[in-house]
Parts: structure tokens; sequence; C-alpha cells
């Protein structure tokens, strides 16, 4: 029955460039990103692959936030907490449980899930600001909650807890930086197929009815509150899946690390990425890690200032985000098919 | 029972910090319809100008009466270059550009005056108020002026042409211009206004907290919470809110055993959360009534 | 023929990248009533719109001689330009008198103003006995009145009415219209007149424009329009 009810779902766009099918090119496009991205750690210093590693890692968590927003229409300014949740049971489970790395993703994911889940079901009463600003509230708590007395066997407190860092398995010839991005890369692979087919499914045109008409889409007989809850858990369970790469990749989870800086991070790599883009979530990535670092260089003291600029200067460049920008550009170059 | 309510009194005297802020968030969410997330930095910038001024040797007052002024224009100004652009930009734009200039400003002034703490003095003093300890005469003032601004506001919306022709523009821009009003200059305007109100509560909030660039983080948030629990569109209950969450958190941190002291901030934002919840337009606002 | 107090030529008209007008003219004569008719989708409420600058337009524009395309809507309306919007843009939290001295928010001279309040109570006195009352919670008639007496208080010299009978009962209708002929002999307001009931438009107009998706199909003086028994039945329909 929910077919009917299928709002604006970003098609995209049909046509050809320069002869050749927007489809084919689009293939192509990802195929020489996919080998630039295999290239990187065999070209590229130890640091830079360590960088590429966590730049995957933000990738995936505002993906997982993107879901949310984008896609279901829902304001979070606090997944960093569930970044937080992911990277923790992670840590924990190796820590106290003795288990692997790998098994931990999935258990993050697992957990993350459900919080995200649970978070939702009271968050459907409250929409946009108000929403906003009951995530940020989440945010907020989640490092004073980690550090706090009754969780310190577990967490370790404001010390946190130091992981040991993966080396290649099965003799492989890399080393452990290597191994991680390769490890990432191929995790973040998985989550974008799923990401891709989720949107494009029945689930998906659901969500989106949902973003775009929320009072049409439940006399559609669609389960509004159901769906909202359920991209809440989905959009926890990537951000918790790259919260537990983020620490093997680094080795360390402590509570400072999870502080509402990290969820407006990822929120600004959202918007400037491009909401409701998928691709656009890769450039988000590259700018929560490197625009920072690039502001530091620019001025040591006013490295705050020169962030605001650039971050200024990117939405009056690009107001819908560099997936936007791109549309437009493809748009300008590209004949449609009748 | 003693205890109770000299942990209420004293939850008042830090719900008036409070209250002054979210007073400030509620001018400008009124004028703009967004929450300004750089609020508690122009507060913080406009605070440091106020103790540069004294540094000079300016007289308080005339400080404190500078500060405003300088604030406003500096508030009408950010609207006409950073924000006009893109005012037609949605939500989380907004968002984004606040986040900016949270980073420029916090940046600024940290490079500016350094981020050692500076104190500011009390025009009220800060010796207790009738021979007890836990408000002192700072305290009383800050309420007093809080609730003075309070009135002033009522009196300028309610009663001026101005301030209807900002109400006008905030609640039907397209119908305003229709009327004439000059909707950009009012939203600038407004603007300028929440600029001065948050002024006055940085220079109001500077003797008890110290000043330096990082002073506002958590009150901001505090004057958040006031804000959505008194309603967004309420200054009344705006500054009711503000008192209110000062109280709540006051008394989660003596009475709730074991995680109280800690979990402060957090238990005071879930009880927020759970009001939002079963309120969604807080205690005194308005229900936005949306149509298919 | 009288003076021209505004006179369009080759309007066109745009949103987003969609063209809605094609080329319009219009010329509306000092103290005339004009309408302008046509089925729905036909380009009415976005001419009106062009006229106050809230619409992306090209081409000409003069009101009273000087050129008004391409300045913001304020200007527009500070020049005399009422424009009665479709759906009435009621400020609904606001109580009915607030409503009519927003509408005078441009005025200079604020003297004036508590007089043309009363005067406004005048022509409605429904709206007098409702002057406290939150403005969201009138009838649809009475908001009607209600956005007619505010676009008066700009003491405009050009009306721009949007379907002004849209959802009112007959009765209330032809009320209105005999208001609105008052308003035109005794207070010189010129009028522009979009409706869908075109019986009653063309009996209120001296001068009727005929559009159809976004191009003039015919004007001309209402008495021949309403005599033209093709134009009525194939455009018209009565
Ligand atoms: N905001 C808008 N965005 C895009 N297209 C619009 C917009 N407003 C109107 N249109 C289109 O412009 C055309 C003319 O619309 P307009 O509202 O001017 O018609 P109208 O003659 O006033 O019709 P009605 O009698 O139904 O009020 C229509 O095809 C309509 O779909
Ligand atoms: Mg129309």
């Amino acid at each position: 029955m929910h077919d009917r009810a299928v709002a604006h779902v970003k098609s995209p766009p049909a046509g050809t460039l320069a002869g050749v099918s927007l489809d084919i090119w689009r293939r192509l496009a990802i195929a020489g990103a996919l080998a630039v991205a295999l290239a990187v750690p065999f070209a590229a210093k130890n640091f830079f692959i360590f960088q590429m590693t966590l730049a995957i890692i933000y990738a995936i968590a505002i993906l997982g936030l993107n879901l949310l927003t984008g896609f279901n229409g829902q304001f979070s300014l606090g997944h960093s907490a569930f970044y937080a949740l992911g990277a923790y049971t992670a840590a924990i489970m190796m820590e106290h449980g003795g288990l692997g790395y790998y098994w931990t993703l999935p258990a993050a994911g697992m957990v993350c899930f459900v919080a995200g889940f649970l978070f939702g079901l009271p968050a459907l009463r409250l929409e946009g600001i108000y929403l906003a600003l009951a995530t940020f509230a989440l945010a907020v708590a989640m490092p004073q909650i980690l550090k706090s007395t009754p969780l310190e066997p577990w967490t370790g407190g404001v010390q946190g807890i130091v992981i040991i860092k993966p080396d290649a398995p099965f003799g492989l010839p890399l080393n452990s930086d290597q191994w991680l991005y390769f490890l990432s890369l191929a995790v973040a692979l998985v989550l974008y197929a799923c990401a891709v087919n989720l949107v494009g499914s029945r689930t998906g045109r659901a969500m989106i009815a949902i973003r775009d008409h929320p009072i049409a889409a439940s006399a559609m007989g669609i389960n509004v509150s159901l769906y909202k809850s359920l991209t809440f858990g989905v959009s926890a369970l990537y951000t918790g899946v790259a919260g537990a790469l983020g620490a093997v990749a680094i080795s360390f989870v402590a509570p400072d690390s999870f502080t509402f800086v990290l969820a407006i991070g990822l929120f600004v790599g959202l918007v400037v990425g491009g909401v409701g883009s998928i691709p656009g979530t890769l450039f988000g990535g590259l700018f929560v890690l490197f625009v920072p670092n690039i502001a530091e260089h620019i001025s040591k003291g006013l490295a705050g200032a020169a962030y605001g600029v650039i971050l200024m200067l990117i939405i009056y460049a690009m107001p819908s985000g560099a997936a936007g920008l791109c549309r437009l550009i493809i748009g300008k170059f590209v004949r449609h098919g009748r | 029972m003693e205890l109770l309510l000299h942990q209420v009194l004293a939850g008042l005297a830090t719900g008036g910090i409070y209250a002054c802020m979210a007073l400030a968030v509620v001018m400008i969410y009124q004028a703009i319809d967004h929450l300004n997330f750089a609020q508690g930095e122009m507060a913080m910038f406009s605070t440091f100008i106020a103790w540069q001024l004294l540094q000079w040797g300016v007289p308080y007052w005339a400080a404190f009466v500078l500060t405003i002024a300088i604030s406003f224009l500096a508030g009408v100004v950010i609207e006409r270059t950073v924000f006009k652009p893109i005012h037609k930009a949605p939500v989380l734009t907004h968002v984004v550009m606040f986040i900016a200039l949270f980073a420029i400003i916090n940046s600024a002034a940290g490079f500016i005056w350094d981020f050692t703490i500076k104190s500011v003095p009390s025009p009220f003093g800060t010796q207790p108020l009738f021979g007890q300890r836990l408000i002192s005469a700072h305290d009383a003032g800050m309420i007093a002026v809080t609730l003075v601004l309070l009135v002033l506001l009522y009196l300028f919306f309610r009663h001026t042409r101005v301030g209807l022709a900002m109400r006008a523009a905030a609640a039907n821009p397209d119908s305003a211009r229709l009327a004439g009003i000059r909707v950009g200059w009012m939203v600038a305007l407004g603007w300028g206004m929440a600029a001065a109100v948050g002024s006055v509560a940085g220079m109001l909030i500077a003797p008890v907290v110290f000043l330096e660039p990082n002073m506002m983080l958590s009150i901001l948030l505090y004057g958040f919470a006031a804000a959505v629990v008194g309603g967004l569109t309420s200054p009344g209950g705006a500054v009711f809110g503000g008192f209110a969450v000062g109280v709540v958190e006051n008394l989660a941190g003596t009475f709730i055993p074991y995680v109280g002291r800690e979990l402060k901030l957090s238990i005071a934002l879930f009880i927020i959360v759970a009001v939002l919840i079963v309120k969604p337009s807080g205690l005194f606002g308005r229900r936005v009534v949306t149509r298919v | 023929m009288s003076a021209c107090l505004l006179e369009a030529t080759g309007i066109c008209a745009y949103y987003g990248p969609t063209q809605v007008l094609f080329g319009l003219d219009l010329r509306l004569a000092e103290g005339g009533i004009t309408t302008m008719l046509g089925a729905n989708g036909a380009g009415k409420t976005t001419m009106l719109r062009a006229l106050s600058g809230m619409v992306r337009a090209t081409g000409e524009i003069r009101f009273r001689g000087e050129p008004v395309l391409g300045q913001a809507t304020e200007d527009i309306v500070r020049r005399g330009v009422a424009h009665v919007p479709e759906g009435r843009g009621t400020f609904t939290r606001q109580t009915v008198e607030e409503n009519l001295q927003i509408g005078a928010m441009s005025r200079r001279d604020r003297k004036a103003i508590p007089g043309d309040i009363e005067r406004v109570y005048g022509y409605f006195p429904r709206l007098k006995e409702r002057r406290g009352q939150q403005a969201g919670t009138l009838s649809g008639g009475e908001q009607q009145m209600l956005a007619i007496g505010r676009a008066l208080m700009l003491r405009p010299r050009l009306m721009l009415l949007d379907e002004p009978s849209f959802g009112l009962a007959p009765m209330i209708v032809a009320e209105m219209f005999e208001i609105l002929r008052t308003l035109n002999r005794s207070e010189k307001v010129s009028m522009l007149l979009v409706e869908q009931n075109a019986a009653l438009a063309l009996d209120l107009a001296d001068h009727a424009y005929l559009i159809e998706t976004g191009r003039l199909v015919m004007s001309g003086p209402s008495a021949e329009i309403r005599g033209d028994e093709s134009i009525r039945r194939s455009y018209l329909g009565y």
C-alpha cells in the first residue's frame, strides 16, 4: 500500500554526457574512486593512511546521520553519543571480554541499534528544533555519564581504555595502519551498499515520504512511529559501527573524545557534504578530518576563526553542499534523454 | 526542610543566570525563527568589551550602557553581512552558520584577550543579602534586572509601533511586506536586540562565573533548555523556565544520592527532555498548528 | 480615456525555471475599476504578484509614470499599491485592531491613523465588534473584510484584490462588492480585481481583461464583454 504515498525520491539524474549515458559515468566514477582508494595505502605515508582511515570512519558516521536527517527528516545534534557508545562497546568487549576486535563491530552495531531505537521512541514526540535540543542534550550528557563513578570499573573513568592495535591477519604483508585502512574501507563498502539499497527500497520510500509529508504518509497507512524509530535505530547502528572502528583505529577511548564537539562536527560534515546525498557523506568525512587541520595551519591562534570562515565560505559557495554543487555542474553539461 | 529551602534559594540564584540567557534566546527566536547557537559567544564577547572598557577606566554604568549599544550595532551588522544572504536557506544551513559564527567569536576572544580567567565587578556588590549566605546582593540584583528587562520587552512588543512591526514581520513575512514593513530590517533589529539583551546577560553572569572565552558553553545550554521548557514563544515562560531549571539542577545535585553531583547537568537535561515529551511546545508555548 | 495610473507592458513572470506569464500588457485608468478574468491557473494571481514585486518578472511596469519593476515589495507598497492577497494574509495571532495598525505601518502621518481605523470600522461594523479578538479566530468573510480594511489603512491609490469573494456566502459577496464600489467612488481608490465570479466582477468593473495560460485573450469595456454571447460562453461560462 505504501507505494502510493511515494514522495519525491530523488532518482539519479538521467541523460547523457559527451554521448555516454550518465549511468555509465557513475559506474566509472565509482570504479575510479575505488581504484584510488585501493592505491592509497601503497603510495602514502603511514600517518596519511591513518588519516584516511579516520576520514572513512567519519564518513560512515555521517552516512548514519544522513539516513536519519537527510532521508527521514529527523534532526540530530547528538550523534557523538552513538559514536561513543559504539566505541566503548568495542573497547569494553576487548578489554574486559578479551574478544577480538572483529567481533566488536557487529556487537557495537547491535547495541547502538537498540539504543537508537529506544531513544527514537520518545523522540517521536519532538520535532525540529526541539529534537535538536534533546539530541544535543544527549551529546552533552554522554561524556559525563562515561566518566561517572558507577561506570568507572567498566569505562576506566576519565582515563579511558587503551586497546591493542591489531596486526594484519593471515600473515598478510601489511602493516597495521594499512590493514586498518583496508578493514575500514571494506566495512564502508558494505555499509554504503546497504544504504543505497535501503534508500531505494520500499522502506526507503516510506522514510522519504515521512520526511516530506508526514501527515499524508500516515494517512496512506505508513506506520510513521515505527519507521521513525527504526530509522533512528539504523542511523545509530551506522554511527556506532563507525565508533567501534574508530576505537580500534585510534586504539584508545576516553570520554573527552566524544563531547558535543564531535556531534557538531558530524552535523557540519553532513551539511557540507549534502543533506540527503549518499556520496556527499564522503566529502563530509574528509571535511571533518582535514578542515580543522587546515585551519590550524592557517593560523595557530585563530584556528577556530579560520575554521568558521572556511565554513561560511563553503556555505555561500555550495548552499546545498558538495553534492548539490556536483548536481549543478553535471546538470550544466548533461543532455537529457527524451 | 531547611536544606530544601536553602537549595531552592540557591537554585533561584543560579536560575537568574539562565533566565537572563533564556530571555535573549527567545528574543532572537521570535525575530528570526531560529535558535542562535552563537548567542552565548556573542554575550561572552560583549562582556569582554565591557571588561576592556572598565580596564580603560570607564565608570561601570557608562561601560554598561556603551557595551549594550556596541552589542546592538554588532548584532545588526552580523545579520546584514553574514545572515542576510542566506535568509531563505533551510534550518540546517542556518545551524551550520551559527556554528561557524560560534567558532569565529570564540577564537577571536581567545586571541584578543587570551584564555586566562578575568574577574568582572558586580554593580550590586557581592555581600550576602540580609545576612544569609545563599543569595548575595549580586544574585538579587541580577534577578531584578532580568525581571525589569522582561517588563521592558513586554512593553516594547505590546505597545510600540516598531514592536508590532517586528511581530508582524516574524509571524507572516509576506503579508508584512504587503503592509510596507521592511522585513529585512526588522530581522536585523531583532538580532540587534538579542545581542543587546545577551550583553546584559553576559555582564550580569560574569561576576558569578568569571570571564573567559568558554564561560558560556554550559550556560547557553541551560538557557536553551530554559527557553524551551518555558515555550520558545513566550518571554515570560523563558524567565520562569530559567528559574525552574536552576532549582531543578540544584535539587538534583543535592538530593539524588550517589550520582546526583556528578550527573547534575545530565539529570537537568533529562528532566527537560521529559517535560518536552509530555508537553512538546513547552509549558507556556503556543502549539504551532501545521496544515497538510 | 482618463489618465493612466499603471501601465504594464510585456510582463513575463517565472517561478524558478518555469515561465507562467508570457508578455502580458495591462493599463489601469486612474479612478477606475478593472477586472482580470481567467480560468484556474491562468496566471491572475501571478500577475498581481508581478505588479507588487513578489515574483521574478521581466518587462516594464510604470506606476504613475515611474518604473517600479524590480523594486522591493515594500517600496512598491509604499508608493500606494495595496495588495489584498489570495488567502487574505491575516496576522492570525494579532488582534483585529493590531491587524489594522499593521496595515498603516508604512505611513508617516501617525496622528491620522486612529481616525482611519474608525473609518474602516464604519465600513465594516462587524470588525469593530471584534476589535480585540485574535484575527485568526475570525470567520472567512470577516477575515476578508479585515484584509480589505488593512489595505485601506495604507491610504492606497491602487488596490489589487485577489478573489475577494472566495469562500463567502452570496449575500456577503454582494455586500462586499457594494462596499468596494463605495470605496472606489468616495475614497478615489482605483482597483484591479481578480475574480472567479465573472458576472459580478463585470458588473462592478468598467474595464476587463481576459487571460488564458499567461497570455492576453482580449480586453475591452466590461459592458462589451458582458454583451458578447460567444465570449461569455467560451471563456466565462455563464
Ligand atoms: N509558487 C509557485 N511555484 C510554481 N508554480 C506556481 C506557483 N504559483 C503558481 N504557479 C503556477 O503558475 C500558474 C499560474 O498560477 P496562478 O496562481 O497565477 O493562477 P490563477 O490564475 O491565480 O489561478 P486561480 O484562479 O486558481 O487562483 C499555475 O500553473 C500554477 O501552477
Ligand atoms: Mg489565484
